[in-house]
């Protein structure tokens, strides 16, 4: 019982990065209908920003996050601006070879870069845990799901309560009907990708510090964002929000009962189940064909 | 071009393939053209769902690795614990194990087919590359099985029957070279024959517009599973064959990478033409060697590719094939000769309706 509650609070912490994960790409989905294949790779190169500045630099453990996400929302802008743009009204697959070889050109610049060998970050929160009872959890941890939190109570604030959040959601019903209606669409396209890239770029800043980092990290982030937008459903962001929380509880106790070496096969397994039972996700919106 | 022409050119190019090891006597560039010829037998068979049906398999190194362990395994024997029951197999002929790879690489992709086609966009894509991920973790976690890292080793070599020679070793360069040339030719006359006959023109219809091919009764999901199921056994059969070459097998047979290579090589060619995969096979078989020649980094080969397919994309969206292929029409066009098909290639490479 006291091991399964301890799963149940690491799954808690890291769903939280999970959620931000899914919710940056089910946006980029939803919004602007490209499977985003750099998504891994915006979350690793967050990754490699902490650890540049904590590490190498010596800055500050937050201002470092900080840096870490803003250059992250500066490089999805980068990426709309510069590959998508012209892309504008081009067929899902096109778009989708686009971000492909954008992943593979970004990874491996992060190899050449940061070399091969895993880094550490270390993080300033004291070493000891916090035990509560028969439970136990580390500060960063705990400093990792608070920030998360905040981060995707922010998200949903942007797009509820602003200017812009409207635009997004409005862009997300219709397109055309948005731009006659004096959105600018270009403008909410290189926000959503910006916003959707910031959530990744944050999600690696804050888990590097909790596990390691090296350059092909970004593959599985992108898997596990791809089952866990899946199975909330394309677009819907509260399904990604959920669907981040259920995948890091199928992959603790997956981890914890199963084997640990199969821990990272519980998204896939999660998808056929959803494939199966529920094919357009837990939070289906009207429309569902890509 | 008439089918004369056609035909002599098919001949010409087989019969240059077919003496090449008689007047070529570089065993590595052999060797450079054995691994090509292999991802051009993936290649084409990624091509059939890629450019024939429309859907993007991400995760087609999985049939290729399945295939590849499959035969591996079926070849050699094992056995494993189910719930501490023994299960073991004795080790059967090769050819025997490759059909038995090219059999269960099928089946993974009837499986893979039937559960992400049940809704369309961008599922396929999503649950094929998840696919190649399992994949890749079970043959590495699995050590009863796969020996996990520590690779299967000493896999047997083809043995095939010829009549009035006997039996006769696939082994080294020369024989292997003539056993890849035979399958793709094979996998080359299967293509060309489905996407020619009435379930590849219902393929084509669908990718061309799935609405209107509903409407007039074609069965898309149907047509969509059975592309996968061709397409996964040919990438199996392509890795079973790349087993008894190599004749070791480890976890790094799944990586995304080569995913992304048959990519890369399908649409540079063209993708929808039965020649694409082909030219973009050899010019990707050949690049890597000729890069190597230049002591190039592989993460700076890496990113060069990924480069390129933006590129491409943006440039060349049809591919090299068509582009030829429009240039050589415009070319005729203007210098007042009939308007004829290219020659340069053996095969009619428009398959469009």
């Amino acid at each position: 019982m006291d091991q399964l509650l301890q799963h149940a609070l690491n799954a808690m912490i890291l769903g939280g990065t999970y959620a931000l994960l899914g919710i940056g790409l089910t946006l980029i989905f939803g919004i602007m209908r490209v499977v985003n294949f750099t998504h891994g790779e915006v979350y690793a190169f967050g990754a490699y920003m902490m650890y540049m500045f904590v590490m190498l630099i010596g800055a500050n453990f937050i201002v470092s996050l900080v840096l870490a996400v803003v250059l992250g929302v500066m490089l999805g802008a980068l990426i709309e601006i510069v590959l998508l743009r012209r892309l504008r009204g081009a067929d899902i697959d096109t778009t989708m070879l686009v971000m492909i070889g954008a992943g593979i050109a970004m990874q491996n610049s992060e190899q050449l870069v940061w070399s091969g060998v895993a880094k550490s970050i270390n993080s300033p929160f004291p070493s000891a845990p916090l035990v509560m009872g028969a439970v136990s959890v580390s500060w960063t941890r705990l400093f990792v799901f608070a920030v998360a939190v905040v981060l995707i109570a922010a998200t949903y604030a942007l797009i509820q309560k602003t200017r812009l959040g409207k635009s997004m959601r409005a862009t997300f019903q219709d397109r055309e009907a948005a731009a006659l209606m004096g959105v600018r669409i270009d403008r909410v396209h290189t926000a959503t990708f910006a916003l959707g890239s910031g959530l990744a770029a944050a999600a690696g800043a804050l888990l590097g510090p909790v596990f390691v980092v090296y350059p092909t990290i970004g593959d599985l982030a992108s898997l596990k964002a791809f089952a866990i937008v899946i199975l909330g459903g394309l677009g819907s962001i509260p399904g990604a929000t959920i669907g981040g929380f259920i995948l890091a509880f199928m992959e603790e106790l997956g981890a914890g009962y199963v084997s640990s070496g199969y821990r990272d096969a519980m998204g896939f397994l999660l998808i056929i189940v959803i494939l199966l039972v529920k094919p357009t996700g837990l939070f289906a919106r009207k429309e569902r064909i890509g | 071009m008439s089918r004369a022409v056609s035909l002599a050119s098919s001949v010409a190019w087989v019969g240059f393939l077919v003496t090449l090891p008689l007047w070529m006597d570089n065993l590595y560039f052999l060797h450079v053209l054995i691994i090509a010829g292999i991802f051009i037998v993936a290649a084409m068979s990624l091509n059939l769902l890629l450019g024939y049906t429309g859907q993007l398999s991400l995760g087609h190194v999985a049939f290729f690795g399945i295939g590849a362990y499959a035969s591996s395994l079926c070849s050699l024997g094992f056995e494993i614990h189910v719930l501490d029951v023994p299960i073991t197999l004795a080790p059967k002929p090769v050819w025997f194990s490759m059909l038995v790879a090219v059999t269960f690489a099928g089946l993974c992709g009837w499986f893979i087919g039937k559960i992400s086609f049940k809704v369309r966009g961008a599922y396929f894509v999503i649950v094929s590359v998840s696919f190649a991920e399992v994949t890749r973790l079970v043959a590495l976690n699995w050590l009863e099985l796969t020996q996990g890292p520590m690779a299967l080793n000493n896999i047997p070599f083809l043995k095939f029957w010829f009549p009035g020679i006997g039996d006769v070793d696939i082994l080294g360069k020369v024989p292997n070279y003539y056993l890849v040339l035979g399958v793709a030719i094979v996998t080359y006359v299967i293509i060309r024959r489905l996407v020619h006959s009435r379930a590849g023109r219902a393929m084509i219809a669908l990718r061309e517009n799935e609405p209107l091919a509903t409407s007039v009764g074609i069965d898309v999901t149907r047509f969509l599973v059975l592309a996968t199921v061709v397409s996964a056994a040919l990438a199996g059969l392509a890795g079973a064959v790349y087993a008894h070459y190599v004749r070791i097998v480890d976890p790094d047979v799944f990586l995304f990478i080569y995913t992304v290579t048959m990519v890369i090589m399908v649409i540079t060619g063209g993708k929808g033409t039965l020649a694409g995969p082909i030219v973009g096979g050899l010019i990707f078989g050949i690049l890597p060697e000729v890069l190597r020649g230049f002591e190039v980094k592989p993460e700076l080969q890496w990113i060069v590719y990924g480069v390129l397919m933006i590129l491409i994309v943006y440039f060349l969206p049809d591919g090299i094939v068509p582009a030829v292929r429009d240039a050589w029409k415009r070319w005729t066009g203007r210098t007042g000769a009939p308007p004829a098909e290219p020659t340069g290639t053996a095969v009619p490479a428009e398959a469009r309706p």
